[in-house]
């Protein structure tokens, strides 16, 4: 019956800007502090203080918009968004309503080989609230260091049909946000946050009702809040039940989504212009400027991977996935001859090594570049490929003077490998005798006791035939 | 002479050839203050102590032969809605009634580094909204001229203090005329300056896109001395502009002769007293006498001015206000339970009535469904006004009218009835609406002596012209009277 229902997805992403001080004044942004430690009389709106636009916010977001293929507005306005709650200092939040920075823009998703284009509605400004913590003694706390700190709100088109294209989606758009730096895009740390809008219906039908999935934190919270939403919603209409507009919660404990407030009680923002804030004025110059600092987006250089280095686009995705690994990559395909060798290494050994908050390999891109050589040229077994990324990885070197010293070198000499191919069949009588039996597969396994036999070093190919010869003597 | 009858440049030249002391100066004012505020409650606090210390470094500098500026040493009063670092802050409610700023406004930056010496705060309508000062939470301030009148406002305390020689030059703010029709009720001067010439940073918001500090004096000349101190550009304000103000008030001195002086038809029509209109008539004629050609003209869109005036900035103020929530600072009622009971009891029981009804005024506005009939209407109403007036000085250089349609009304005779106390208005609110400079100068009285005032309104960054002009009509009128 499910298999009748249609799920539609748009996301609202948050992202908080890397800039070095808040959206209206000149607090630090830095996260972690103690609380109320970084805050001032403007970021907590004390009586008679007044905003002042931080320049790097507008460029920031100007230049995510430009990465997300936006329209950019030469005019556009910061309105007030206002309602009332302890962690939002003026009552009032800065937003902008119906004059975004950024609209008009899509980016494309990958799913196995197949791709879909994902549209982005807007792209706007707006200042972070602060946070509430409820204390053990009963009390609640406020925390106004978030407050001011430079958000912008990515607004996607109601364009995304499952669990997966939602994640892709925001992947993608973590890695553009990161490629374009203009945010750290640390999920944890809460600088990017996704709110999930969902609704299903029947294809050819018109749209159903939406809820609201707010402040999703990590690709498994959007992923397992959008299929329980999705079976929850089909279940209520398949029993006959109205949908209702609301914000959901969802709750990361039981997978669960619940009901926090119907949307018909909900706050009236009464948005209207900021009379204390001027107009953003952007001209084709700037926006010019802007553009050409942006590095060569993912799509781009996958692009140029699939097509020079004859990567598949899946293991093209992988490498772009986040701009120092890539930008790592380049400088050591440059640096070998085999590219696709180094890809293949990368994504089997080096990727692994990484973690999403600090993409750094400690491996000079020429080293890679050498090591990649030596493996596409047989002088470095997989396993001493595997075995040399790890003492360079620990301290890196000379690969050349690492591997003979280490004695990494592959063995192919027969005259070397020959007696030592002798003695795996003397060792192994009854692989041998499965093998003379007709089990011809056997001969991988007194490949596999060779390797062994050479420390992992000699080259399984030319073990391989000198064990048949021999075998067959 | 008494030091607190002369003018303020008459102070300014005995403190710098220290005929007289910022000190001695200071306690003459804080002495009248002592005597006669009791009964006039212009003062909301009183800084005697700090005013003494700042007079006497100011005293100290000069005997070290440091020269600190012509206004150095002079006493001040500031309205209550400007924020005094480590001085109470009230907007005379009791929301602020504990509320200590940890920063000076912008202008208090400027006083200070120009050596002026506050004498304290000044009492105002809460949170600027009125036109009496009765709606201050704490006191009321009775007209210097006659004390069974209000003295206007929302600036109320600043004209009285100044009137009343319990200060020689005050600030106020003016959002729809707070400080010019104050001015005309008490006969003193005051000057709604060009929006953006002065910084709003520390001035607690009312109307945001309307509100403007400015100075009051006893003369253009005080005035005059005291404008160029706190104007220029404040990159902490938005709005400010980055250079508007042209030259200084002394390097016009073409005076009246020549200058084209319109009269709006709108502003002489129904509700205005006669007396008032015939004090007007009669400095147009004066300005005539100075060389001044007479012009008629029309604005015709200035009926709808004050509707969209309390539409804008009722509807800024819902907003504005919203911060005083009991949450961070200012007061917090005793009895709630949750976030949304501490933000009600506290809005409900902190603010008065009058703050109240603009709060709903303006919410209502702005809400869902009424946005386009009335704040995006009201902006239209704006611009149309604006366009008016710039078609209007095409064809003059300053325009006159009445400040008030009457003059200084009986403490209590409109506070029952918004609606007709917002009428008041109607002449003050255009200059706002259109961010214009404008000046209240006494030009006579009635048959009780309440004084009437005139308004001169300029372009956008025509103080110069407009002191210019008004000081010479002051010289004309003082040898009439």
């Amino acid at each position: 019956m499910s298999a009748n229902y249609e799920m539609v997805v748009g996301l609202e992403v948050h992202v908080e800007l890397s800039t070095r001080t808040k959206i209206f004044c000149s607090c630090s942004t830095a996260f972690g502090a103690e609380p109320n430690t970084q805050c001032c009389p403007v970021c907590m709106g004390f009586p008679g203080t007044l905003p002042v636009l931080n320049r790097q916010v507008v460029r920031y977001a100007v230049k995510a918009g430009l990465a997300a293929n936006c329209q950019i507005a030469r005019y556009s306005k910061q309105d007030r968004k206002n309602y009332f709650y302890p962690d939002l200092p003026k009552a009032y939040q800065i937003s902008q309503f119906d004059l975004p920075l950024c609209e008009h823009g899509w980016l494309d998703i990958t799913l196995g080989e197949t791709e879909k284009r994902i549209g982005i509605t807007r792209i706007h400004i707006e200042e972070d609230a602060g946070k509430l913590i409820h204390s053990d003694d009963g009390r609640t706390y406020c925390d106004y260091n978030r407050c001011g700190v430079p958000l912008i709100e990515i607004v996607s088109e109601p364009d995304i049909r499952s669990a997966e294209e939602a994640v892709a989606y925001v992947r993608k758009l973590r890695a553009i946000m990161l490629y374009a730096g203009v945010s750290d895009c640390r999920m944890e740390q809460g600088s990017l946050r996704c709110d999930v809008n969902l609704s299903v219906h029947k294809p050819g039908t018109p749209f159903g009702t939406r809820t609201e999935m707010k402040n999703l934190n990590s690709f498994q919270s959007i992923s397992r809040a959008i299929e329980y939403e999705y079976a929850r919603q089909v279940a209520a209409i398949e029993a006959g039940e109205e949908i209702i507009q609301e914000t959901r919660r969802f709750d990361q404990a039981t997978g669960k989504t619940f009901s926090m407030r119907t949307k018909e009680n909900a706050d009236d923002y009464r948005y209207f212009p900021d009379p204390d804030l001027q107009p953003i004025v952007l001209d084709d110059a700037k926006i010019d400027e802007l553009r050409a600092s942006i590095p060569t987006l993912p799509d781009e250089r996958k692009a140029r991977y699939i097509r020079d280095f004859g990567l598949t686009a899946y293991d093209a995705e992988l490498i772009v996935a986040q701009r120092e690994t890539a930008d790592w990559f380049e400088a050591a395909a440059e640096a070998t001859t085999s590219p696709k060798t180094a890809a293949n290494l990368m994504i089997a050994e080096v990727l692994k090594r990484l973690s999403a908050e600090e993409p750094v390999i400690p491996i000079a891109p020429a080293h890679f570049g050498r090591l990649s050589d030596l493996t596409a040229a047989g002088k470095l077994s997989s396993t001493g490929a595997k075995k040399l990324l790890g003492l360079l990885w620990e301290h890196d070197d000379d690969p050349d003077a690492v591997a003979e010293r280490e004695e990494l070198w592959q063995l192919a000499d027969p005259a070397i490998l020959r007696p030592m191919m002798a003695k795996v069949i003397e060792d192994n009588p009854r692989i041998v005798a499965d093998y003379r039996a007709g089990k011809k597969k056997a001969v991988q396994s007194l490949v596999g006791q060779a390797m062994r036999a050479t420390k992992g070093r000699g080259n399984p190919g030319v073990m391989q035939e000198l064990l048949e010869t021999l075998l067959a003597e | 002479m008494k030091l607190t009858d002369m003018t303020v440049s008459a102070q300014a030249s005995a403190l710098s050839s220290r005929d007289i002391s910022s000190e001695e100066l200071t306690r003459a004012y804080l002495a009248e203050i002592d005597a006669r505020d009791t009964a006039i409650g212009a003062y909301l606090t009183v800084t005697a102590d700090a005013a003494i210390e700042q007079a006497r470094a100011i005293d100290a500098a000069r005997v070290r032969g440091e020269e600190p500026g012509t206004l150095a040493g002079i006493p001040i009063g500031i309205k209550d809605n400007i924020c005094t670092r480590g001085v109470r802050t009230t907007c005379a409610s009791r929301m602020l009634e504990n509320f200590v700023p940890p920063y000076d406004a912008t202008v208090m930056t400027k006083l200070h580094e120009a050596g002026l010496v506050m004498l304290g705060k000044l009492n105002m309508d809460e949170f600027a909204m009125g036109s009496t000062t009765e709606n201050s939470a704490f006191q009321i301030t009775r007209n210097p001229v006659c004390p069974d009148r209000v003295p206007g406002g929302s600036s109320g305390g600043s004209a009285a203090a100044v009137a009343a020689g319990l200060a020689p030059i005050a600030l106020g703010s003016d959002t729809g005329g707070s400080i010019r029709q104050p001015a005309a009720f008490c006969g003193v001067v005051g000057m709604k300056p060009t929006y953006g010439t002065v910084s709003r940073y520390g001035l607690i918001a009312f109307a945001s896109s309307l509100d403007q500090i400015g100075p009051l004096g006893r003369s253009v000349e005080d005035i005059s001395l005291l404008l160029p101190v706190i104007m220029g550009h404040d990159p902490l304000d938005s709005t400010s502009v980055k250079d508007g103000y042209v030259g200084s008030p002394a390097s016009y001195t073409a005076g009246l002769r020549g200058r084209r002086i319109g009269l709006p038809r709108e502003y002489f029509g129904e509700g205005l007293q006669p007396v008032v209109r015939d004090a007007v008539m009669q400095t147009a004629k004066v300005c005539e006498s100075l060389g001044a050609e007479i012009v008629e003209l029309s604005l015709p869109s200035l009926t709808h001015a004050l509707p969209a005036y309390y539409v804008i900035s009722s509807a800024e103020a819902s907003s504005n206000l919203s911060r005083f929530d009991g949450v961070k600072y200012g007061f917090r009622a005793a009895d709630a339970s949750d976030p949304e009971s501490l933000i009600i009891n506290s809005r409900s029981e902190g603010f008065g009535p009058e703050v109240q009804r603009r709060i709903l005024l303006g919410t209502f506005a702005l809400s869902a469904g009424y946005y386009d009939a009335y704040y995006k209407k009201a902006q239209q109403v704006r611009t149309l006004i604006r366009q008016e007036f710039d078609r209007a000085f095409e064809s003059c250089d300053l325009i006159l009218s009445p400040v008030a349609p009457t003059t200084a009304y009986k403490l209590g005779e409109k506070s029952e009835n918004p609606l007709e106390m917002y009428m008041g208005d109607v002449y003050t609110v255009p200059v706002n609406i259109a961010g214009l400079p404008a000046l209240s100068l006494p030009v006579g009285a009635d048959a009780d002596g309440l004084p009437i005032g005139a308004q001169l309104i300029g372009p956008a960054f025509s103080e110069g012209v407009i002191l210019t002009a008004a000081a010479h009509l002051e010289r004309a009128l003082k040898g009439a009277m």
